[in-house]
């Protein structure tokens, strides 16, 4: 029998997922190998040196440099805060008395009799890296972060915008095909991730924002919306430090295309749970999808789906990823062994499908479809 | 190597320090069937090469998508997908039983005598920089990755304002293929620019491209501090070192630096992909970069025919444009021109109107913007509606106009030159040296890459090339039959007969010889006089008005005489108004009298240039309805 590979993205009902979590640079990791993780717990730190500020005391006061330690009120490895005395003149009589403020929350640091500065610094910055799904840790990286894994829904979305966030999820769309429109969003949908349908809009995403809601998921979204969110055309996709805040995740492309039914009734049948997504995308040697993470309780090794062997064979379902009939839904009727001519009268190798909701028979070059895993 | 090898490969290979590294034995005398494979950013390509009536000839070619993203994220699933084509298409066995091997050597009817490759599967090049102050050096090494053919990911720069975990997270989160290091003009500050390869020493990137890559860093700033960025990058990235491209404030000297880029590029990047290590494995000599090969076999008809040559390969993450004029050989790798993973790229840096410019019907900004970003994210589709075929090869003409024109100013006559910068034009990109590229010279335009060797009738191959490349006087146009001249080129490194015969028979197409006087006068005025003695003595005598496009069949293998008049305001190559007589060449298209002017000017009007593109497509049948 006939048979060709295609690609497709991973939408899996039970999966085991699994990432690196990882400090910028080397710090405290604070869970153990095998200990459970929520998607808020803190697995690794570390501290950096605050900022520091130098403050001309001696010209301040108008004095020599090697006078300003007489005049000092704070001494080096005090704590001062902002507004805060930290040097002053006697004055006459106590009167006209000059004074140096701190200009910052900190610790002194430094006293210069040499140049009469001063060196204040701000307190450490802590630096904090969470578990991001709910889980358990696989792997413990000394002193650099951990391996997180966890069992559930997996679905790669094509591209993605914005960094990760966790959140209950909240389906607004009730069919695939629907349209997400700024209407449709209320305050009850703050500090959710919602799920649209066919096509979020400019003014859906715009009032998502507005009203606080973390994450979007929809099937489409318009790339000339795109150009204006974003404030640029976006040349190579390389995405995910966008601070816009929301963060979109795209299951099936650019213009309005019905969701995947696979894909919504996933989101459908996990409303309510804990749901981690990030926008990061990466379409390049290496790529790197969107992806929507939503951690199911109890599941193990021996519940998750196997994965597909990615052939194309008579009977496979598939979808249709480009024009004409972007978005359907088909089966292979046949795989033609040799390379047919198209409409553009190139000659291809090509499969002949059939379109489920119409019967409508077609024949698509094999580049322009991708496997359903059912 | 073993006297076998050496035997079979001869002394030019042995030459060869790329190709040393790995050969396994074989004798060539033997060697009756060869695969051949090129792994495209988005398209793995094989062909099958067999000894026939004893010669060399291409038997089949099979194709698959390349498999660099997850679940396979292995560039030799594609490879052996595009095998399992080639094996379904010529009815033999050629991969084991269960798919995961090439057969070698052949046993009967089954497997292969010898294996090669290409790589381009790594794509693009996308850099992160790095300087001391990000208005001074910052921008500059920002301007020499650009002018690389790089995108920038990001400027980074002790002054950025970020913290040094914000820049670590940074570089991670961005996965860059390169870090061109710069800062401190000669003599200056040191300590900085050892701040700044601190932070990307802590960084330690993760490769994008899999185990086995190393990031490559370039430095190129105060050469006092190249010792301290030696200490704290040497042996944890692929580091090397080029002129300071900010030696003093006023003066920019950028040409060291994108050269070395294009070089780093195609050594540790592009070639690179998620697998390699594996797919080296399966072959009998070392992969390839398809640049390099593709640019052997440019050199190679330039020696062979005498002749000066632009050729380019476009593909779906980077273009390459290869020049030979004056015999100094040049190689372009525009890493972010392309017709798939950067066809967006393509459309945010010619815009929507240079794209629009060639698309003979109105289109929807929306809908256009859509189907563009959806060619992004979905790489391995291809159009099957004609309307997208012409919008796809109206991006490719600006692909390929942005990389002639990179191309142009990396072909310079003296490399490394310096150019004067004051501090009031810091901001401005400016050329160093003269190019080496002149239309006028230009004997011989080669197409190669899916676009234009795939495109469904030859005359859209030919009209892609002139409408980018513009080409003046009179050029030979070209083509790649069905895009194999990485294949070849590798193959000919290792056994050149094979390769030779090849071409010769079954690489090169012959579209015709493009006539295209320069200037520019009234649409409609006469702007040439041609008078063609065919080869069985006819004369044809045409009379070209400005604005026009007319073709006149003369079939492959035939030359002809021609004595070309242009009107006073155009030249043909000797001057204003100045006849020339040459032989001209003919081909599948024929000859394409080109009399629309240089620089070529598209009607303002949206009806006016519709109309215009409607006649062009019909004076050469370009395609079936629209």
């Amino acid at each position: 029998m006939a048979s060709a590979y295609t690609p497709g993205l991973k939408i899996v009902g039970k999966a085991r997922f699994e990432k690196d979590r990882k400090l910028p640079m080397r710090g405290t990791v604070h869970v153990k190998k095998g200990e459970r993780v929520t998607a808020e717990t803190v697995v690794a730190s570390t501290h950096l040196p605050g900022n520091v500020f130098p403050m001309n005391v001696a010209n301040i006061l108008g004095c020599e440099p090697k006078e300003i330690i007489e005049f000092m009120v704070k001494k080096v490895g005090d704590r001062v805060k902002k507004g805060e005395i930290i040097a002053e003149t006697p004055g006459l009589w106590g009167f006209f008395k000059n004074r140096v403020e701190s200009c910052i929350v900190g610790s002194l640091e430094n006293i210069s009799t040499v140049t009469g500065q001063v060196i204040l610094r701000e307190p450490p910055i802590p630096i904090e890296v969470h578990g991001y799904v709910d889980g358990e840790v696989a792997d413990v990286y000394a002193e650099e972060g951990i391996r997180v894994a966890t069992y559930g829904a997996f679905i790669q979305g094509i591209f993605g915008i914005g960094p990760e966030v966790v959140a209950p999820l909240k389906m607004v769309a009730r069919d695939p095909a629907d349209v997400l429109d700024a209407k449709d969003i209320s305050p009850e949908h703050k500090g959710k991730i919602i799920v649209g349908g066919s096509l979020v809009t400019a003014p859906a995403l715009a009032r998502a924002i507005e009203l606080g809601v973390k994450g979007v998921i929809a099937g489409g979204y318009d790339a000339f919306d795109l150009k204006e969110f974003l404030g640029y055309d976006l040349g190579v996709a390389i995405t995910g430090n966008e601070d816009k805040g929301v963060t979109l995740v795209v299951t099936e492309g650019f213009g309005k295309i019905a969701m995947a039914k696979k894909t919504f009734d996933l989101l459908k049948a996990s409303e309510g749970r804990k749901t981690s997504i990030n926008g990061a995308t990466q379409i390049r040697a290496g790529v790197i999808r969107p992806e929507v993470v939503i951690p199911i309780e109890g599941l193990k090794d021996q519940d998750v789906s196997k994965s597909s062997s990615m052939g194309m064979t008579v009977g496979t379902l598939l979808r249709i990823i480009r024009q004409p009939k972007f978005g359907s839904v088909a089966k292979v009727v046949s795989l033609p062994e040799k390379p047919a001519h198209i409409d553009t009268e190139a000659k291809v190798r090509i499969v002949e499908i059939e379109i489920l909701n119409t019967g409508e028979k077609l024949n698509l070059p094999r580049a322009n479809v991708e496997i359903i895993e059912e | 190597m073993t006297n076998l090898a050496k035997k079979c490969l001869g002394k030019k290979f042995l030459a060869k320090k790329a190709l040393t590294r790995k050969v396994n034995p074989v004798d060539i005398e033997k060697i009756e069937s060869i695969l051949a494979t090129d792994c495209g950013s988005t398209t793995t390509k094989a062909i099958l090469i067999e000894k026939r009536d004893g010669e060399f000839r291409l038997i089949v070619r099979g194709e698959a998508p390349t498999t660099v993203e997850a679940p396979v994220e292995d560039v030799t699933k594609g490879v052996l997908n595009a095998v399992s084509e080639v094996q379904e298409l010529v009815g033999r066995q050629i991969l084991t039983d269960d798919g995961s091997d090439i057969i070698k050597p052949r046993q009967g009817n089954k497997g292969v005598d010898f294996y090669v490759s290409t790589s381009s599967a790594g794509g693009g090049l996308q850099m992160m920089v790095a300087g001391v102050v990000k208005t001074m050096s910052g921008e500059s090494a920002a301007r020499a990755a650009l002018g690389a053919g790089a995108i920038v990911m990001d400027v980074m720069a002790t002054n950025d304002g970020r913290l040094p975990h914000q820049k670590i997270q940074r570089i991670r989160h961005l996965r860059p293929d390169m870090i061109l290091l710069s800062g401190g003009v000669d003599g200056g500050t040191t300590s900085h620019v050892a701040e700044l390869a601190e932070i990307i020493s802590a960084a330690s990137p993760k490769a994008r491209l899999g185990i086995g890559y190393e990031l490559p860093v370039l430095f190129a700033g105060n050469k006092d501090a190249a010792g301290l960025v030696k200490e704290r990058l040497q042996g944890k990235v692929a580091l090397d070192f080029t002129d300071n491209l900010r030696p003093t404030l006023e003066r920019e000297n950028l040409m060291p630096a994108r050269l070395k880029i294009q070089e780093l590029f195609l050594e540790h990047v592009m070639s690179h992909a998620p697998g390699y290590p594996h797919l080296m494995k399966l072959t009998d000599v070392d992969i390839m970069p398809t640049p390099g090969a593709v640019g052997d076999i440019m050199q190679l008809i330039s020696r062979r025919k005498g002749i000066t040559v632009v050729g380019v390969d476009i593909g779906g993450a980077t273009t390459d444009i290869f020049s030979v004029f004056q015999g100094i050989y040049n190689k372009s790798v525009s890493a972010n021109y392309g017709m798939s993973y950067s066809i967006s790229n393509v459309f945010a840096e010619a815009g929507m109107e240079n794209i629009m410019r060639w698309v003979p019907f109105a289109v929807d900004e929306r809908d256009l913007r859509n189907r563009v970003k959806n060619k992004m994210i979905r790489p391995t589709t291809i159009p099957s509606l004609l309307e997208e075929l012409v919008v796809e090869q109206a991006c490719a003409r600006e692909a390929l106009r942005l990389s002639f024109d990179q191309h142009r100013s990396l072909a310079v006559g003296l490399k490394g030159i310096q150019q004067e910068r004051s501090i009031g034009d810091v901001f401005e990109q400016t050329m160093t040296g003269q190019t080496l590229v002149n239309l006028k010279d230009l004997n011989m335009l080669i197409g190669s890459g899916g676009v234009l060797s795939h495109a469904p009738r030859r005359q859209q191959s030919a009209m892609m090339m002139i409408d980018s490349f513009l080409p003046e006087g009179v050029t030979q146009l070209t083509v790649d039959s069905i895009f194999m001249m990485p294949q070849l080129g590798v193959l000919a490194k290792v056994y050149e007969q094979a390769a030779l015969s090849v071409f010769d028979k079954d690489c090169l197409i012959y579209l015709g010889t493009c006539i295209s006087p320069t200037g520019v006068i009234k649409d409609g005025d006469v702007a040439l006089e041609a008078s063609v003695t065919m080869p069985d003595g006819a004369v044809v005598k045409e009379i070209l008005k400005a604005g026009e496009l007319k073709v006149v069949p003369l079939p492959v293998g035939q030359t002809a005489r021609a004595r070309l008049k242009p009107t006073y305001g155009m030249d043909m190559g000797n001057g204003d108004g100045v006849a020339i007589e040459v032989e001209v060449y003919g081909g599948v298209v024929g000859l394409i009298f080109d009399t629309r002017g240089r620089p070529l000017n598209l009607p303002k009007d949206d009806r006016e240039r519709i109309k215009k593109l409607q006649s062009w497509n019909a004076a050469l049948d370009m395609y079936p309805k629209l």
